[in-house]
């Protein structure tokens, strides 16, 4: 009998027991991260607390309650989402430039947006005092967008991976020079403010930063997903992808406004973070198997929510009473795969 | 039944610096166009620009009847596929979904596959012979299992025009074959136009309803390849010696070896062909003979010899033929024999062996040269 090799276009299977161990994982790190500190809160009194709120609207009053919701939950909150985001902003990054490595941090666009948050905060800080997040993630997508034009600028005279990754390099150094010398003009309490800003960490989360991340990534990564058809087409290259009938200009515009929208997003909120945009969509596309950006662009989010809740637990406990960047932990923990990916690929391409 | 592709005073270029201007072709449904000509004369800049890769620089390209500028993307995607020298390198991307890529333009806004769309898939791996292949991932493939399944995508396109730059490459002969009777069938069964460059022209010759050579800054040349190459074009094309295109068998001959004959080579019903060659490797001047006309030996040695002594097919060798090809002979360091049965008809072959022992020149007979 001929064999009857059935044509399975998909990974749905996989896909679904990535999620249900994903989210579990979530669930785990989420009660993990609010119940570990210097006041342990049983997970008994989380669910109770949580419940209470949900239903009867009465926030709990005590001691515990107070850390409950008014530190550790919008802080794990707002590292699930912005992790998340890093992740999946990442993953459009690399799309973008059909490199694996690509990543705000490692192509200087956090460095970038690092520059222009110092400028502002040293130079236009007097006149706005009382200015919120709003001008922080502003200044952020600001740098941004600039060095993600620079550098999409310069990359259209390379083809080659590792160019690409050593202009990346340059222009962050470039950025970080600037921001050396702006620094010569601030005064002390700035210099702190921007050091503290540029470690990178979740530590001054509240409600009002869960609410500008939710409002500011939501809509993105929502925008992310719905373009999951092109961007599988367009892991063909341009050509097929202009065959298909892709407008091949605004998909890239719309690319790289996402990509830069949410990385600006968590760059502003909590920092520049690290490594966590190149190894997250990796790690997730190799335990899926699969590149389908339908299923890759979910699952990623979740895996990086995942990574950087864990993360911001290590950086919160390890040292205590002391926190940890969070670049420190992202990492040690990011920049292994990024190693590993970039030995994997020289291998294949020999 | 009128032209279904048609292009109308096409220029094409980088930059807007013309490259090749008045392109004027016309095609009708079903039919294999193939551009042939030197490299980086072209060929890819005009298929490019045809396809939309490209903007053209003046002119138009119509298919059925219909400007392919004003078509909307979505739609000129069902009526156009491409297979493109673009090295893709999909990471994680099964076979299967490579093809599948190819049902972009019918699906719905999530990349849904229907049932239907499956069938068309499994239906181009078969047909491209890679069903086997549909598992496994794209990244792993040989590059002539690439190329099988970058076909299969197109197909899986349900294209009215097919357009194929350099399909071949990488493809070993048996599948350089197999690629082409795809193409042709395609064009019979489903009445597809197929606008193809290659590199092979003998190939090119037995695929095509047309060629479009392409050199210099007009075409060179348009037409059916019988035309093609009664006038010669194919040597003027590649800047090649005239007889090094042979074409009775549409094959392509090296380069004769120059200078007076050194070795005479009596030959006859495709005996003398190996040593030919062997000769034209060793870059040795030979003539050969006596030949009737309709002999395979004497369509080769013309394309390898200026010193082939022939007679006209189905009658008897004369002695003016003896003469001439004995007076070659005679200033020869080596006789070879290559072994043709002796008849009646080719008696004088026998007595030019004679004469060789006779003068004293040394006769080689056995399948290999020393």
């Amino acid at each position: 009998m001929k064999q009857n090799s059935e044509i399975t276009i998909g990974g749905l299977a996989r896909f679904t027991v990535v999620v249900i161990l994903l989210t579990a994982l979530l669930l785990w790190g989420l009660v993990l991260n609010v119940n570990t500190g210097s006041v342990s809160i049983p997970a008994g009194d989380i669910f109770r607390m949580l419940w209470n709120a949900a239903v009867h609207g009465q926030i709990d009053g005590s001691t515990a309650g107070t850390i409950l919701f008014r530190i550790r939950l919008p802080r794990v909150l707002l590292a699930a989402v912005l992790g998340g985001a890093l992740s999946v902003s990442g993953f459009l990054l690399q799309t973008f430039f059909r490199n694996p490595i690509a990543g705000p941090f490692v192509l200087g666009i956090s460095s970038g947006a690092k520059m222009v948050v110092g400028i502002t905060v040293i130079f236009l800080a007097e006149h706005l005092r009382q200015a919120g997040s709003g001008v922080l993630i502003s200044a952020a997508f600001l740098g941004s967008l600039l060095i993600t034009g620079v550098v999409l600028l310069l990359a259209q005279r390379v083809k080659n991976m590792s160019m690409l990754l050593v202009i990346g390099i340059m222009v962050g150094y470039i950025c970080s020079a600037v921001t050396d010398f702006c620094v010569t003009f601030a005064d002390e309490q700035d210099i702190a403010n921007l050091t503290g800003w540029s470690m990178g960490s979740f530590s001054g989360a509240d409600w009002e930063s869960v609410k500008a991340a939710v409002c500011l990534c939501v809509p993105c990564l929502i925008g992310a997903w719905l373009l999951s058809k092109p961007i599988g087409a367009y892991a063909l290259g341009e050509g097929y992808a202009r065959s298909l009938g892709i407008a091949i200009r605004p998909f890239r515009v719309l690319l790289i406004l996402l990509s830069s929208l949410l990385s600006a997003c968590v760059t502003a909120l909590a920092g520049p973070i690290s490594f966590v945009g190149i190894a997250v969509p990796h790690i997730t596309r190799s335990v899926m198997k699969t590149a389908r950006p339908a299923l890759v662009i979910p699952a990623t989010f979740l895996c990086g929510s995942v990574f950087c809740i864990f993360c911001d637990l290590i950086a919160r406990t390890a040292l205590a009473p002391t926190e940890l960047a969070i670049s420190t932990v992202t990492s040690a923990f990011g920049a292994p795969v990024v190693i590993y990916m970039m030995i994997k690929r020289r291998r294949q391409e020999e | 039944m009128g032209a279904f592709f048609e292009t109308d005073h096409l220029a094409v270029g980088y930059h807007g610096q013309v490259l090749i201007h008045d392109i004027c072709l016309s095609l009708e449904k079903g039919k294999i166009l193939t551009l042939i000509g030197p490299n980086g004369a072209g060929k890819s800049t005009i298929l490019k620009s045809i396809t939309r890769q490209m903007a053209a620089l003046r002119g138009t390209v119509t298919v059925g009847g219909q400007e392919l500028s004003h078509w909307p993307a979505r739609e000129m995607a069902k009526s156009v596929a491409v297979m493109l020298t673009d090295r893709v390198r999909p990471e994680l991307m099964t076979c299967a979904e490579v093809v599948a890529a190819g049902r972009y333009p019918y699906t719905n806004r999530m990349g849904h596959l229907t049932p239907e769309d499956k069938r068309i898939v499994r239906e181009a791996m078969e047909r491209v012979h890679a069903l086997e292949l549909a598992n496994r991932e794209f990244s792993t493939l040989s590059d002539g299992q690439r190329q099988r399944i970058l076909l299969a995508r197109a197909i899986c396109q349900e294209p009215e025009v097919i357009v194929l730059d350099e399909p071949t490459a990488y493809l070993d002969i048996r599948y350089k074959i197999e690629l082409l009777d795809i193409l042709r069938s395609m064009a019979r069964q489903q009445g597809t136009t197929v606008i193809l460059s290659l590199h092979e022209i003998d190939l090119a010759m037995k695929v095509s309803d047309f060629l479009l050579c392409v050199k210099g800054e007009t075409i060179d040349a348009f037409g059916p390849p019988e035309q093609i190459v009664r006038e010669h074009v194919i040597e003027r094309l590649y800047d090649m010696e005239a007889g090094a295109y042979n074409l009775l068998f549409g094959s392509v001959e090296l380069a004769k070896p120059k200078g007076t004959p050194e070795v005479f080579v009596v030959a006859g019903a495709g005996y003398g062909a190996p040593f030919f060659r062997q000769l034209q490797k060793r870059q040795i001047p030979f003539a050969a003979g006596i030949l009737f006309e309709n002999d395979v030996d004497t369509q080769i040695a013309r394309g390898l010899s200026d010193h082939v002594i022939t007679v006209p097919a189905f009658s008897e060798m004369t002695q003016e033929a003896y003469d001439a090809a004995a007076s070659i002979l005679r200033s020869c360091r080596q006789v070879i024999d290559a072994g043709a049965p002796a008849g009646s008809l080719n008696r004088r072959n026998a007595q030019l062996l004679i004469l060789a022992k006779q003068q004293g020149i040394p006769v080689w007979k056995g399948e290999t040269l020393p």
